[in-house]
């Protein structure tokens, strides 16, 4: 689209609109809307890579406080845990957001392509909840990492294992999110649930509070370096939030189970599209 | 102190995060539609800027620090004070890290006092000084 021969408040307008359906279409697939608002500026609106991961960044602390103030209350979130790891996500942040200062705009257009397949892919999947072992970890137990959370039958105590692996996957999460502009999402649950063994609503709410910490830590460096414009960041982060918020309120009230997979094979396709972009050198 | 890391109160402790956050995000919003509503008004005919290629001549330098931001809030083409928005959902986990320090620090938690503070200067640090850091 000739991005360029459309007003000020048109554009201003289109963009306010894409970000309220990345961040509906964020919610619904529990992707988060930042991994929709980079292809969308950069597909849709010809925006420079760089521009794009900006106000993504941006979009994702937004979605991720207003999803943690509704979360917060419901005592799921392990703070130890997070903030545990909070150390390997925010370093990992910090060393992506320098490569992306680095790294050449189309190589970056293919990573991120290759990451949103994968999210995709991840996000279609069944959850497995693998609780074979509830043994305690010697290591957990010395972090004091271990904790219960609510169920209608009470309290329920749960372990918390392989600490080290957990670590170094939130390394990489932080690393693709100071280079992407993402939240990582897909990858802190992984890490939370099939690395440590959390239960469900403990993983999503704990990686929901650390991607909004995560994005914080890239955040400085993406604006000392402008990639942080206010044309962009005030139509995304105003539509994004009513989008999101609109997509949690969906998903409380019906199961989107079919639906899921659907949008899975959507940005999916906003994948591949960023690949081609990335590899034909289009950027 | 229960073994799970809870205080007796952390319904307490649990609503004022949730508080903190929500009226970070809401503050945000607000601050950046105002500048929103002050860069449209001023630019309402301009074309759209040339995103396509990074960066941005003129943009004004002092969009891309804290303190700059802060000098050029009340500019009169509304891109500071959106930035200024931008900064508040920022500091919006800042503060819930922060705030962190403080209910660890209550429960005499030294190990995760240290934990929190570490990331609480990660944060910081990033934020303050990522533009004398090399790269680009």
């Amino acid at each position: 689209m000739p991005v360029d021969h459309l007003s000020l408040p048109l554009f201003t307008a289109l963009v306010w609109a894409g970000a309220f359906a990345a961040g509906l279409l964020g919610a619904l697939t529990g992707l988060g809307g930042g991994v929709v608002i980079v292809p969308m500026l950069v597909l849709l609106f010809n925006v420079d890579i760089k521009y794009a991961i900006g106000a993504s960044l941006v979009s994702v602390i937004a979605t991720s406080s207003g999803a943690a103030a509704a979360y917060v209350k419901e005592g799921y979130s392990n703070i130890r845990i997070g903030m545990l790891l909070e150390i390997a996500t925010t370093i990992g942040a910090l060393a992506g957001a320098f490569l992306s200062l680095v790294v050449e705009p189309w190589v970056i257009a293919i990573i991120f392509g290759v990451v949103l397949l994968v999210s995709a892919y991840l996000s279609s999947r069944p959850r497995v909840q693998n609780l074979a072992t509830d043994k305690p970890d010697p290591l957990a137990v010395r972090l004091k990492l271990d904790g219960t959370m609510p169920t209608p039958e009470g309290l329920r105590h749960y372990h918390v294992h392989r600490v080290p692996a957990g670590f170094a996957l939130m390394f990489v999460a932080g690393v693709l999110s100071g280079l992407l502009g993402i939240g990582s999402g897909a990858l802190k649950v992984l890490a939370l649930d099939q690395a440590m063994r959390l239960p469900f609503k403990v993983s999503t709410t704990t990686s929901n509070f650390m991607i909004g910490v995560t994005a914080a830590a890239s955040a400085g460096v993406y604006l000392a370096r402008g990639y942080i414009d206010p044309g962009l960041a005030m139509p995304v982060l105003l539509g994004v939030l009513p989008g999101s918020l609109l997509g949690a309120l969906i998903l409380t009230h019906a199961p989107v189970k079919t639906l899921r997979i659907v949008f899975a094979v959507a940005i999916a396709a906003l994948a591949v599209e960023m690949i081609y972009k990335g590899v034909t050198g289009k950027m | 102190m229960t073994d799970d890391g809870k205080m007796p109160d952390d319904t307490r402790v649990e609503q004022t995060m949730g508080n903190l956050l929500r009226t970070g995000v809401l503050l945000a919003a607000a601050v950046t539609a105002a500048g929103g509503a002050v860069y449209l008004a001023r630019r309402w005919t301009d074309p759209t800027p040339p995103y396509q290629k990074f960066p941005l001549a003129g943009r004004p330098t002092e969009l891309n620090s804290v303190w700059g931001v802060l000098k050029y809030a009340l500019g009169e083409h509304g891109q500071g004070l959106i930035q200024v928005g931008v900064l508040l959902l920022i500091a919006t986990p800042v503060a819930r890290v922060a705030f962190s320090v403080y209910v660890f620090m209550r429960q005499r938690d030294r190990l995760y006092v240290i934990v929190t503070l570490a990331v609480l200067a990660l944060l910081l640090f990033s934020l303050f000084s990522g533009g004398w850091l090399p790269g680009g």
